[in-house]
């Protein structure tokens, strides 16, 4: 084990890879010499030689493309997109290509790319660096969608993500890169000391499409994702109420056992997203919560998220999920 | 005010194509560009500037004479020039066929190569047998040169149980990894910058293999014809990056996709290599492939080929091309007809004869009848029967995950 943050651990998931599978490249903008804008891909050019780690131009629509290709080759592509809001240049690559190209050709060709990109709010990143574009790519059959939340489930689940041979895009919350974040932009710690901050060294993985139980409790299921994960653990905090918090960590497929499990034991749920509320993915939690679990429901699900905005810069506090918000929804769903 | 200076102040030129429906098309007469003009640089240490001519030109090796000559003669042997033939006339058979039967409603959808076979049928048959192909849907030509198996072909295309894909692309849009050919898609332009991704990952893996792609002069338009380019330019990686320039994209004439005149000169701005060659030219599509490939061999990275052509047939079995230009166009195309030229070729060394051609397009006429017919013993789309309903849920991901398998038995299928 060693103390890391998330830029770290992500580091050394890489690091591992690219020790042990001769396949794996990684490409973006800015990750070689320089070692990516959030230092993410620090020191592996050098370490791994020209040809693994590299600059790609400024193109992401051709990044994609290029993953792709390289993928459907036998190679293993590990392509950053410096920030979530630039990945739509290359969204006709993911939706259209990356994601469709083992089910239109019968199998016969596939692509495992992994696609890195800083995501989410709280840095800010005004409209255009601050997004978390989860759900437009949770609607696409053919991708695997995940979204970590601290330096060790960032490590275990990059690994998963890269040795898979379907298409993931991995969104990494790049508030949280340095320390947890919970809510209060004036007191924001580093991962120093946090349980979540002790890292396996050497290879690591956990399985996709499993959720992590953060806080076991009985009185409301809260669930969440990225960032959200920790406001969401002090809106709990606040609120005094045994709810239990589950990170999903992997979107698409979300882990129906422990989502469903938890809703009919607790009976009341409340999501938390930092994305937009309409068509976000809270919307389908929801529904299929609904689905699954209408009888054991005792109160209406809420859902905590983002507004039907663009992302603001100055006043970001009043449009992320606040703990503050998260708590008044629990109380609410205790509400007969 | 007179027209002039009305038409002065208009806001923006909105080009139109030269001919209309109605018109006599007029390409200018024969070419002035002529076999002998071109010289045949150097592949290996051939920079961009060095094809300037090139670029600008147009490489041609048939005559109007039908004789061959010039630099770029690759000197092939009158089997392999038959053979050529002989794969053009089955894929423009194999077309004629195809579309015969969308009309009786067997098949949904079909786009043929007309006018267009030497492109993919040379330039294949100018790699290596394991480069990779990266088409576009003009360029289904390339499994013949590789010998794929015609009534699997047309299983894809009738959609039935023996569909490779299993019913889940449109007519045309071919996978076939034995032959290094890779599924087609319908997105325009995407597979040219995803080819030079293919290359780079054998040159990294230090295969010799090639990649080759095409797409069309209007797709020249989309951004991932510039993605390809520039990645090709600054990682060099052994691809070949085709612009089919048949002048048409459905109804979109060639001049909406450029304000230029010129295609392969737009690789010269990339500092990649470029020639300009008849795409109606059996054997200078051969030629420059060659040259391509030993660059490709050499480490020498991308070369970009405008392929001038025409578009004889309707853009598929949707489009009615007499609403948007003269319906002799392509009589009047100064590269005539490529089947024809090849043909002509032959019988003027002495290799062949209108009656080995006749009778050669029967019996090939006679294999597509064959094939279609076993084909049609495995289904059709008028009548099926189709593949099973549950492939709609398999090779998603690699295994079924719990919420497509809910779905699956929710179909009950």
């Amino acid at each position: 084990m060693t103390e890391m943050n998330m830029i770290q651990s992500l580091n050394s998931a890489l690091d591992t890879l690219l020790e042990k599978d001769e396949n794996v490249v990684i490409f973006g903008e800015d990750v070689g010499y320089f070692g990516g804008v959030f230092r993410v891909t620090s020191g592996l050019q050098e370490k791994h030689g020209m040809h693994r780690v590299f600059d790609a131009p400024l193109a992401e629509g051709g990044i994609a493309a290029i993953a792709f290709g390289m993928g459907l080759n036998g190679l293993r592509p590990v392509a950053e997109i410096q920030f979530a809001d630039y990945i739509f240049p290359a969204y006709d690559q993911i939706v259209n290509e990356i994601a469709k190209l083992r089910h239109r050709s019968g199998g016969e060709f596939s692509t495992p790319v992994t696609i890195r990109t800083p995501a989410g709010g709280g840095i800010k990143g005004g409209h255009h660096h601050s997004q978390s574009p989860e759900s437009q790519f949770t609607h696409t059959p053919g991708l695997k969608v995940v979204y970590c939340s601290n330096p060790r489930n960032a490590k275990g689940l990059l690994t998963s993500a890269i040795e898979c041979n379907d298409p993931v895009i991995f969104f990494e919350p790049k508030r949280c890169y340095r320390g947890p974040f919970y809510g209060d932009p004036h007191n924001v710690p580093t991962w120093k000391g946090h349980e979540d901050g002790d890292v396996p060294d050497g290879y690591y993985s956990i399985p996709l499409e499993e959720a992590r139980v953060v806080r076991e409790g009985s009185a409301c299921t809260v669930i969440a994702w990225g960032t959200m994960v920790h406001v969401a653990q002090k809106g709990i905090e606040e609120s005094g109420i045994d709810a239990e918090l589950i990170d999903l960590q992997t979107l698409l497929p979300w882990d129906r056992d422990t989502v469903v499990n938890s809703v009919k034991k607790t009976g009341r749920c409340v999501i938390v997203h930092e994305a937009p509320k309409t068509s976000g993915f809270g919307a389908e939690m929801s529904a299929s919560i609904q689905e699954r679990c209408f009888w054991h429901l005792e109160s209406p699900i809420i859902r905590v998220t983002g507004w039907d905005t663009p992302f603001p810069h100055t006043t970001e506090w009043d449009y992320l999920p606040s703990p503050e918000r998260i708590s008044e929804a629990i109380k609410k769903t205790q509400e007969d | 005010m007179t027209e002039g200076e009305k038409g002065s102040l208009e806001p923006y030129t909105v080009p139109t194509a030269p001919f209309r429906p109605g018109d006599e098309s007029d390409f200018g007469g024969p070419w002035v560009e002529q076999p002998g003009d071109l010289n045949r640089p150097d592949p290996v240490s051939c920079e961009a500037s060095d094809t300037h001519d090139h670029a600008h030109g147009l490489i041609r090796v048939l005559g109007d004479d039908d004789s061959a000559s010039g630099a770029w003669n690759p000197e092939l042997d009158a089997a392999t020039l038959i053979r050529g033939l002989e794969l053009m006339m089955r894929l423009r058979i194999y077309d004629d066929r195809m579309i015969k039967m969308q009309r009786t409603g067997k098949l949904s959808f079909y786009m043929r190569s007309l006018g267009e076979e030497a492109i993919a049928i040379a330039q294949t048959m100018a790699l290596d047998d394991t480069d990779w192909i990266f088409p576009s849907y003009r360029q289904p030509g390339a499994q013949f040169v590789r010998g794929r198996d015609m009534v699997s072909m047309i299983c894809h295309c009738i959609g039935n149980t023996e569909d490779n894909i299993r019913g889940r692309q449109m007519p045309v849009h071919y996978s076939w990894k034995e032959g290094y050919f890779i599924s087609i898609s319908s997105p325009v332009g995407t597979q040219f910058s995803q080819a030079v991704g293919v290359a780079m990952a054998s040159a990294y893996k230090g295969d010799d293999q090639a990649t080759i792609t095409w797409l069309g002069d209007g797709t020249s338009a989309q951004g991932d014809y510039h993605y390809g380019l520039n990645f090709a330019s600054v990682f060099k990686p052994p691809v070949i990056l085709n612009v089919v320039n048949n002048q048409w994209a459905i109804s979109t004439h060639r001049n909406l996709a450029t304000g230029g005149e010129n295609f392969a000169a737009r690789g010269l701005a990339y500092n990649i290599p470029s020639l300009r060659v008849d795409g109606n030219d059996f054997l200078a599509l051969y030629s420059v492939t060659k040259w391509a490939r030993e660059r490709a061999r050499a480490g020498k990275g991308a070369t970009h080929i405008e392929v001038y052509t025409y578009r004889a047939g309707g853009h598929s079995s949707s489009d009615d091309p007499s609403i948007y230009r003269p319906g002799n166009e392509f009589e009047c195309w100064p590269g005539g007809d490529p089947v024809e030229r090849l043909k002509m070729h032959l019988i003027s060394i002495g290799a062949w004869s209108e009656e080995k051609d006749a009778e050669l397009a029967q019996k090939i006429d006679d294999e597509v009848m064959a094939a279609y017919k076993e084909a049609c013993t495995f289904g059709d789309l008028a009548n099926g029967p189709f593949p099973p309903a549950s492939t709609i849920f398999t090779e998603v991901y690699e295994s079924v995950p719990w919420h497509v398998q809910e779905q699956r038995e929710e179909l009950g299928k």
